[in-house]
């Protein structure tokens, strides 16, 4: 089973008419997964055997004709807990980690139903764009297998892309659902941030940190969406207001809708091909009956810096938990307790990884943290007054999600410089907890180009609204990689 | 040279809730290791702390007791550090923006009242504890999560004995709260404290070194002065204090150095990204205000003014809230309060001690002490009856059905006694003479004869009136 040109509803309405089974949906789609994995290495885990008892379980219970999530393999990035299946978050220091609970998004998913076929792989801790950071393995964009597939949820991307699941949960904390997204030509929603319960993510910033679907299109996205999110006792963060139906308002269309364009977002170092796309959406909106007019996010250029002093040092708390004592990678060759420290984190975490808690531990550094972590949040409120000030004149933003598409697995791996430069259109929608969705909306040289749509907070229902209006018009979605004959 | 002194106090409370400060694990000790623990005691991946409203209002149940203003939007920091016991390697706290902050207390030191400030008080977690053996190290986190209340003192306690009497006054008006049982001796009430000395008149303070180890007021008390004349010989002959801690020791009652500080420890500390400011409304700081049990110094004052016993009755009568709450249900009951305050001081705290239990957990209740009391002011039993009385009071026992069960009623209807009282004198006309004759002792001996007829039952001062009167005839 492949799901190029499926939708959720389709495949829906042939367990709903019984033309298959989950249990057999499940035993083709692992079928077709080992077989594509082989070139795109998507998961990290596999789990045929649990993934055959769900779809068991699903089929017992009866395929619900009001639930499209009912018997549905899905994917879940590496960083989301799953009893008694292992986690990794990509990282050797919990190379052969085996939960004993299940995070709360993912447990929503499990409760209608959905098949839950393995884990993705990802950029350790999720600290990466490309998901080379990976201690296990590379991920290849199955648009070009010599590039990489974004990240950091990159092998959830990369597993929708290539047809081997309909949905796949990712965690975006500074664009790594959205980039990932582009890269390979789907949808990918970051929420607001409070909107899914963060319980059983494994943090990296914990302030940034969303859980959000990556889907072939805008509607099965509005879907899992409905299906994840609300206020979860575990997690005080998540909201407790309504979740509405975010399908509800699909078909709406755009006339009248308020479109804004950052300039500051169409800028210098963003690839010609990508603002081409951005604008032709623009005309595409223009046609459907919005006005799309250039609006000014004056300190976006503070954002990179902001965002990783800020996202570093939470990480460079969160990650202190990984010390040996209790769980994960002990070291086995330390005679003190320092050594029993700082050797099972030398050998468990990456170079990145340690970049980025080496950077945190120094911004909230005694003499340091009013320089670095305390001007950064100050940064950050800025951001969040030009975005709502944005929103005072708007009802959406429209921009390029990532300032070029694809590129060459090891290209920019050696310089962390340009692949934090490469987060910059993501990553203020993260210090903001704005919603942002990247859509597909053109191509370069046979590569995805995505375009972002960012809403006020709470209001997926518009980014989903519009997201859907430009994908009824345009096909970009409907493209699939020629992949290994497959197509 | 003359000195004076500066000790600050680091006073963390456990808090009595039924559940950790950010988990719904039991607080609970004495069971098996890690038996009270879930995901989120263990600092698992993925898990997010939880504020437990209870411990916020027992936090604002401390500030309340401690006059401190309280802070309105509070949010968590992170401290950060590795160790075993602390097993997320940062310990949920609030540095940057405490509950409470500017309160005092009023402390009496021989006669003389001082007020004493207290800079700041916080809610934050517990650590777990660690255990060393048979060549392995062990973690165990029952502890890990549970409530504290740190208090932080002003620079204004100038001696030993202001110290005691100020960790005195904050142990009091705490445990009045309700919110720990604030016991060294079990470590729901653990004191850090430090000290300098400087030169009158200096206005740096001296270097302060830290004391470890003191398991008691007392210990705080003596290794404040060991420590305070230290300093001063150090000074004296010429030497320099360096800052550092020391422990003191409960057989010498010295203090010897443990290690010098050099520099200060970094923590990192840095507001928690998982949990929310909280948004505390004067509506719920009144509520909780108007449910708070009255303060130990009101009482006393009320009792001294109100009930007209001394000073020092009131004083002892509020040492724990337990003991107050008792001594007011008994004068509810009607009993006299003089009277319910020498039981209360006398038998039942010789019974405490005797027994080392607390008031709470015995079988005397204030309902049977107030009968057996009012049971000795209406005449129906002597003091000498009550000694019984009391005895069957502690091991739950309704008086007035226990005195009449074993017969103890106390004779003092004159009509019942004159016969006896006649039958007396009459067999002993050398004492009735006596008694003529002035000697005192006479009547003693009548009164004597006469408990012996009655079995002791006779109410003496019934029978003293009546003698007096028949020998008078």
């Amino acid at each position: 089973m492949n799901y190029f040109d499926h939708s959720l509803s389709d495949i829906h309405e042939q367990l709903v008419k019984k033309e298959i089974t989950s249990e057999d949906l499940t035993k083709e789609t692992l079928s077709n997964i080992h077989e594509v994995d082989n070139d795109i290495n998507a998961f990290i885990t596999i789990d045929d055997e649990g993934a055959l008892a769900k779809a068991k379980k699903a089929d017992e219970k009866g395929i619900d004709a009001d639930n499209l999530l009912s018997g549905m393999p899905v994917a879940i990035k590496d960083n989301l807990v799953t009893k008694g299946l292992k986690t990794t978050a990509a990282s050797k220091i919990l190379e052969n980690f085996k939960p004993i609970y299940t995070a709360t998004a993912v447990e929503k998913l499990e409760a209608l139903n959905a098949v839950n076929v393995g884990k993705t792989n990802m950029d350790e801790f999720a600290m990466g764009g490309s998901t080379e950071n990976s201690a296990f393995k590379i991920t290849h964009n199955p648009w070009d297998t010599t590039k990489v597939p974004g990240g950091s949820s990159g092998g959830s991307a990369a597993s929708v892309a290539a047809g081997e699941v309909l949905v796949a949960l990712g965690s975006d904390t500074g664009g790594s659902i959205r980039q990932p997204a582009s890269f390979n030509g789907v949808v990918g929603m970051k929420p607001t941030y409070g909107r899914v319960s963060r319980w059983g993510l494994i943090a990296f910033g914990s302030s940034l940190d969303q859980i959000g679907p990556i889907t072939r299109n805008v509607a099965d996205n509005a879907t899992v969406l409905n299906a994840i999110s609300g206020h979860d006792t575990h997690d005080m963060t998540s909201s407790t207001k309504d979740v509405p139906d975010f399908t509800s308002t699909l078909n709406s269309g755009v006339k009248g809708l308020r479109i804004g364009i950052p300039k500051e977002f169409m800028a210098a170092g963003i690839n010609d091909d990508v603002k081409k796309v951005v604008l032709d959406a623009a005309e595409t909106y223009k046609k459907l009956g919005a006005t799309v007019e250039e609006v000014s996010l004056p300190h976006t250029k503070y954002g990179v810096a902001a965002y990783y002093i800020i996202s570093s040092s939470e990480a460079s708390s969160n990650l202190q938990r990984f010390d040996g004592i209790r769980y994960g990678h002990r070291s086995q060759d330390a005679k003190n307790l320092e050594e029993l420290y700082v050797k099972s984190r030398s050998e468990g975490f990456g170079d990145e990884v340690k970049r980025r808690i080496m950077l945190g531990t120094f911004s909230l550094s005694a003499g340091f943290y009013d320089a670095y972590f305390k001007k950064a949040a100050q940064v950050r409120t800025l951001m969040i007054n030009d975005f709502t000030n944005a929103f005072k004149d708007f009802d959406l933003i429209l921009a390029p999600t990532a300032p070029t598409p694809a590129y060459g697995i090891g290209e920019d791996v050696s310089d962390p410089m340009t692949m934090y430069m490469n987060d910059v259109l993501t990553l203020p929608v993260n210090l903001a907890g704005l919603p942002g969705m990247s859509i597909p909306a053109g191509f370069s040289n046979g590569l995805p180009v995505g375009v972002q749509l960012i809403g006020r907070p709470y209001d997926e229902l518009t980014i989903y609204q519009a997201g859907n209006a430009f994908e009824q018009s345009t096909d970009f979605h409907k493209q699939t990689p020629k992949m290994g004959g497959n197509n | 040279m003359n000195f004076e002194t500066t000790i600050g106090l680091e006073v963390h409370v456990e808090l009595k809730t039924n559940s950790k400060i950010f988990s719904p694990s039991p607080v609970e000790f004495g069971d098996d290791p890690n038996s009270n623990t879930n995901v989120i005691d263990w600092g698992y991946p993925g898990v997010l702390p939880s504020t437990n409203k209870g411990v916020v209002e027992s936090g604002i149940k401390a500030a309340l007791a401690l006059h401190a203003d309280i802070e309105r939007h509070p949010h968590f920091d992170r401290k950060n550090y590795f160790y075993p016991d602390n097993p997320k390697a940062y310990q949920i706290t609030e540095s940057e923006t405490p509950l409470g902050h500017d309160g005092w207390v009023e402390i009496d030191v021989d006669g003389k009242k001082k007020k004493i400030g207290i800079a700041e008080m916080h809610i934050e977690e517990d650590a777990g504890k660690n255990t060393h053996g048979d060549g392995y190290s062990y973690v165990d986190l029952n502890r890990q999560g549970t409530p504290l209340v740190e208090i932080v003192s002003k620079p204004d306690i100038a001696s030993p004995d202001e110290a005691y009497a100020y960790l005195e006054e904050l142990r009091q008006q705490i445990q009045f709260t309700g919110i720990s049982d604030v016991k060294m001796e079990e470590g729901s009430m653990r004191v850090d404290v430090n000290i300098s000395i400087r030169p009158v008149g200096q206005k740096e303070y001296g270097v302060k070194t830290e004391l470890k180890n003191l398991n008691s007021f007392n210990y705080v008390r003596k290794g404040l002065a060991y420590e305070e004349q230290r300093q001063q010989r150090v000074l004296m002959s010429g030497g320099t204090i360096r800052q550092e801690t020391r422990r003191f020791d409960e057989t010498t009652g010295q203090t010897i150095l443990m290690r010098v500080k050099e520099g200060s420890d970094d923590y990192r500390y840095f507001p928690e990204p998982d949990l929310p400011v909280l948004d505390i409304s004067q509506d719920w700081i009144d509520s909780i205000n108007s449910e708070m049990p009255e303060a130990p110094g009101k009482r006393r004052d009320r009792y001294v003014n109100e009930l007209g016993i001394t000073d020092y009755d009131a004083m002892v009568l509020t040492q724990t809230k337990e003991m107050s709450d008792f001594y007011d249900q008994m004068i509810a009951q009607g009993a006299d309060a003089k009277l319910a305050a020498n039981y209360l001081q006398g038998d039942v705290n010789a019974y405490l001690n005797d027994n080392q239990v607390d008031l709470q957990n015995t079988d005397i209740t204030p309902e049977h002490l107030a009968t057996m009391v009012k049971l000795i002011t209406d005449g129906t039993i002597s003091s000498k009856m009550a000694k019984k009385v009391f005895k069957a009071v502690t091991q739950g026992k309704e008086p007035k059905q226990f005195v009449e069960e074993k017969g103890m009623v106390q004779l003092s209807d004159p009509a019942k006694l004159q016969p006896i009282v006649d039958e007396v004198v009459a067999a002993n006309p050398q004492s009735v003479e006596d008694f003529h004759n002035g000697k005192d002792r006479a009547i003693g001996f009548l009164v004597g004869q006469i408990m012996k007829q009655t079995q002791g039952k006779a109410n003496p001062q019934v029978v003293n009136k009546l003698l007096v009167d028949t020998m008078n005839k």
